[in-house]
Parts: structure tokens; sequence; C-alpha cells
């Protein structure tokens, strides 16, 4: 499944550019999604994530740099891009007053799947969707983890390599997200290539790479375990304890700590060195009459890691301004 | 928490909608200087459950007492120690932050001086000093959410009501948004916050979580953890589709979820499995380059406990 390591890539940017007017929102983004790859698109709102994927699907010109997409050039020829690949966003863009049926019917049209594989392609997605037997069901009386599904199944109706994904998780119940990942999997292991943008940080667990966009440029990217592991710089502790604000006072002044904060009834505590804080951390803390309840090393969340890159980010551009 | 006395507490808390049970015989009691997490998806009745609490919609059944106020008998009353902030939170889009902010204390007979402390320090807390002049409506999604917390404040409420207050709001903003909650916890402000992001649970002091208008749990994060059914086993493989076909469908294995590096696989009993786990592995040929329990999210506890939950007993 390491797929980057695919010969042709299934998208290919290079130092792509996007402004608007005086406004950078894509800054010098280079990345590459190998056949079969599922790579995420995390970052905060205004990140550039919604700015690449349209400038991707042919939608926006770059400005510079070059995006090639199933080996075709955005910029040179869009229409020859949208006809292969897969686009759904946040809304579902469903028609919610017609039947399941008609909007597959609908998006059949507007993808332009002959006409004699169409009935076996809907087929095929309303199976996909868990929506066989419900095709004459009205949109609106869907819930809404069947409506995302069938979004996707509209999607990929003309069988795309490539598939981009607009925060499509949006809203969705818990079991049906991973019902909709397992789905997303699936289409990866018959070769095509996803593209998926998220808020929830949580989400990149299920991505083989992940790529975290802030301010327009690409920060960090590699596997949600190469993200854990190097991103970081340093090893994260919880903290539990009594008197929780005193402890955050007196671990900010700590030697080896390099951040401290509130996480619920605990304290995460971001430092160079594990094993060495978790034996001197507790002396430090008796001297000043602190006694932690619970002190021991933890895994980073992939929160953990992508709020301290973009601080990191952020004070790094305010030091270079 | 050691005080004995709930500030909350909420019993058989039931709202229909026609024949719908929205909130459906609810319990809970929330401590002073407690933050609480009414945490589900959506349809599991959490907007519902606020609107009652904040004496903005009549139950039909049940009680509520805030702070020994009868909140059914006498919602107005009740409004006097609680500040709620709805989804959409009422913003002037054509007002600055300041006029909006100021809008807020005047409602609240907030004098000058105190509104302007508050707001000086609220507005750092976060991050927004440097937009204070700027029009509500020209805010991002995470700085509205911000502003409207920071007029829900204003008045320095002792119990804090807040309906998904970081919905849709980014990772960024939505830690500054924390910072704020648990500086007010510090001051002993009691907060009652929902939240349909099963990882923000772990951020609460105690939670509930909520499924067709019931509480299923309600614990500390870390006690919830302890119920999960079962463990969770990472498989860490490149080939996670071969490896999950090589175990799907082993003795005591109840779930196995595809993950971008391997398959997440639940079972009943971690240390009596790990090792059948390894060696269907090495009998298919799947490679993988590491096999061990990794503690369950909210998330999969929420989800472990619903299959449980569905499966007749």
């Amino acid at each position: 499944m390491n797929a980057s390591s695919a010969a042709e890539p299934q998208i290919a940017v290079d130092d792509l550019v996007k402004r608007f007017g005086q406004f950078v929102a894509v800054d010098h983004v280079s990345f590459s999604v190998g056949r079969g790859e599922i790579m995420g698109f995390l970052g905060p709102n205004g990140a550039g994530k919604s700015t690449i994927i349209r400038i991707l699907c042919g939608l926006l010109r770059p400005s510079a740099g070059r995006a090639l997409v199933a080996g075709i050039d955005v910029a040179a020829d869009p229409e020859a891009v949208r006809e292969r690949i897969g686009y759904m966003s946040q809304k579902f863009s469903l028609y919610r007053d017609l039947s399941v049926e008609e909007n597959l019917k609908f998006f059949g049209g507007i993808y332009r799947v002959p006409r004699d594989q169409l009935p076996e392609r809907i087929r095929f997605a309303t199976q996909m969707a868990g929506l066989a037997r419900r095709e004459k069901d009205l949109v609106s009386t869907l819930a809404g983890g069947w409506q995302q599904r069938l979004a996707l199944g509209c999607a990929v109706l003309h069988r795309p390599p490539i598939l981009f994904l607009d925060e499509p998780t949006s809203g969705v119940e818990p079991t049906a997200r991973r019902q909709f990942w397992d789905l997303i999997h699936t289409l990866a292991a018959d070769g095509v290539s996803v593209l998926v943008s998220t808020h929830y940080m949580d989400e990149a667990e299920y991505c083989h790479r992940a790529a975290l966009i802030n301010q327009g440029r690409v920060i960090a990217i590699g596997s949600p375990e190469e993200l854990r592991h190097t991103a970081l710089g340093g090893e994260l502790l919880l903290v539990e304890g009594e008197n929780l604000g005193s402890m955050l006072a007196a671990l900010r002044e700590a030697p080896g700590v390099l951040d401290c904060s509130v996480f619920g009834n605990a304290l995460h505590v971001l430092v160079g060195d594990a094993e060495r804080s978790l034996r001197e951390l507790p002396a430090f803390l008796a001297k000043r009459n602190l006694r932690p309840g619970r002190l021991e090393r933890i895994n980073p969340s992939l929160e953990d890691v992508f709020v301290q890159l973009i601080a990191n980010d952020m004070a790094q551009r305010s030091r270079a301004a | 928490m050691n005080t004995v006395e709930p500030i909350i507490e909420v019993h058989g808390l039931i709202k229909r909608f026609d024949a719908i049970a929205a909130v459906d015989e609810l319990s809970f009691a929330v401590d002073r200087g407690e933050i609480f997490g009414l945490v589900g998806p959506d349809g599991a009745g959490k907007t519902t459950t606020m609107r009652m609490l904040a004496g903005v919609m009549r139950p039909d059944g049940g009680s509520i007492v805030i702070d020994g106020v009868d909140v059914i008998a006498d919602p107005e009353e009740s409004k006097q120690h609680i500040s709620y902030m709805p989804q959409r939170f009422g913003l002037y889009e054509d007002l600055t932050v300041d006029e909006n902010i100021r809008f807020y204390a005047d409602l609240f007979e907030i004098s000058a001086s105190t509104r302007e402390e508050r707001a000086r320090r609220l507005l750092a807390a976060s991050g927004m000093t440097k937009f204070r002049s700027r029009l509500a409506g020209q805010l991002s999604g995470g700085m509205k959410q911000k502003l409207g917390l920071t007029c829900a404040l204003v008045h320095t409420p002792q119990i804090l009501l807040l309906d998904e207050p970081t919905t849709g709001v980014d990772p960024v903003s939505r830690r500054d948004f924390w910072r704020i909650l648990y500086g007010l916890r510090e001051d002993g402000v009691t907060i009652i916050i929902t939240t349909a992001y099963l990882d923000e649970a772990e951020r609460c002091n105690r939670l509930a979580l909520l499924h067709g208008g019931r509480a299923l749990y309600c614990d500390t994060p870390h006690a919830l953890k302890q119920r999960m059914p079962g463990a969770i086993v990472a498989i860490v493989s490149a080939a996670g589709r071969r490896a999950r076909a090589a175990i799907a469908k082993l003795d005591g294995v109840r779930n196995a979820l595809l993950v971008g590096d391997g398959v997440h696989a639940v079972v009943d009993d971690a240390d009596l499995r790990i090792p059948q786990l390894r060696s269907a592995l090495q009998r298919a040929n799947v490679p993988f380059s590491e096999i061990a329990v990794s503690e369950p999210s909210i998330e999969d506890v929420f989800v472990a406990l619903l299959e449980n939950d569905r499966t007749p007993r």
C-alpha cells in the first residue's frame, strides 16, 4: 500500500502559487499523491485547503507553478482533468426532493456516463452506499450518513481514478463516519487516489499520509506515525493531581519542560526527554509542596502535533516579518 | 470534585416532539466548578436538553434545579444565575466587536469600567485584541464563536451553558476557546458544554454520552475508557486490508477498522488475542512491524458501547 513510491504519481503539485490581489492563498506548495493513496489535507479555516482542491479540479487557475492531475496539466486542459476526477463537497450537493435513483441518473448525465453503462454503475453506487432497495426513497428522508454515502456514490459514478473530498464528514455521526472511511479505503484499494480535506484532526489517522496546511503553505507532511513521532519536537507527559493551577505554573518553570497546558482533569506537558523528566519532575514538584497523582508518558494525538506545528510556524513567521 | 451539593440537578427530563422523545428520562447532576460535557452525535438530544436547562423550552416531564431554583417553575429567576450561548449566538454583524460587547454589557447593566476590564482580559485570552474595531460580520467562524463567548461572559455568570460552541471552529481557535474555559473553571464557574466532537469530550471533567435522548453513561473520561468492552490492538502494517482480512474472522475479534498505517482491532481480551493475531498474520504472510494495545479514544468507547447496546442480551 506504500503507494507514494509508485512510479507515476496521480497528483503532482510543484511550487504552486495562487494570489487573490495582494493576498497569497497558496504559497509555493509542492506535494504528490500516488495511485491508491489516501492523502489528508488538514489545517485551520482559511489555510488554503479548498483553494488547492479547486485548482486541482480545474476550477481555478494557478498564478504560478504547476499541477498535474492524472498526468494532465490543470492549467492547460481543465476539461480533460474534470473527466478524470470525482468531487464531493461538504454540502453533499444532492437534490433533496429527488429520489436516490434520480440523483444518480442526474449525476450520471453530468459526468457523461455512457447510457448503456449507467444501470450497472447505478447498481454499483447504490450497493456501495448500502442503499440497494432504497432507490425510490427521497434523499430528504435519508439520515446524514446515508446521504453522505450517496454523495460519494454520485462522485464515483464515472469511475474516476482520482477523488477529491472537501470536508466530507462534517456533521455525520461516529458510526457512519467509520463506515464512510471504510468505503474510502475500499476505493483506494481498487487504485483510486483520494485527496480529502477535514477539520477533524483525528481523521488524519485514517489517511496514508497527511499534509498540514497553514497560511497557504504545507508545514508538515507524512504518515500519521511519522507526524506523531517527528513533528512535535519533544515527548508528551500527562500529569494529574490536586491543585492543577499551581502545578501548571510550577511546571512552566521546570527544567526540560518546553510547554505545559491544561487538558481536562490533567496537564499535558511537552518535554525534551521523557525518561529524564519522569525521573526528575516528582522531586521538583515535591520541593514546591506539589504531589502529582498520575505522571506518565502518553502518545500525542495528531491534534497535539498540529497545534504545536502551527504555533511553531506562526512564531517563525513573526520572527521573519 | 469534593463539593457535596451539586449546583445543577436534572431528573427524569422528557421532551417529546410529536411521537418522538427527543429527550427520554434524562438524569444527571453537575458539581460546582465542573466542566460537564453532553456528548453525542447529531440528534442525540444535546441542544434540546440545553434549551430546557436555559429555561427557553418547557419540558414535558422531569425536573431541573439550578442553584436551588426550579427552572421549570421559575425560568426568569434561573436566568439570573446562568449565561446561555446557543449555537447561533445573536451577534450583530453590522456592529464591531467592541460595539457587540458594549451591547451585551448594557443589557446586563454592567458598568463601563468593569466591562472594559473584562473585555480586555477576554479578548486578550482569545487573541482578538487587534480585531476590536472589526465588524462582527467580517470575522472568521472561530473568531465569531470567541466573540460570542466574550459577550456571554461579560456579566460573569456562575453557570455557563454552551451549545456546540466549537462546531466548525478550527483546531487552533478551539484550543484558545478551551483555555478560556479552564480559566473560568479556576474562578469557580460551572460549565455545561455540548459537543459532537468526541475527541473534545476528553477535555471535560465529566461527561454524559448521549444517544437517542438518553445518557448511555456518565463519568470522567478516564473512567469511561475503563468501560470499553474489550481492548484495541493496533497493528502497524503497510498491507492494512490484507491484515484485516487475515484477522477479521478470528475468535474474539469484534471489529477491525482500517486506519492509515494499518488496522485497529477491537478484541475481547488483548493478552489472550495478541499472540493469536500475530500468528494469523504470519500464516497469511502479511508483513507488519508492530502489534500492541492502544489506548481507546472516547469515540472508540462510544461506538463499542453502542454496538453492545444493539446486541440483544
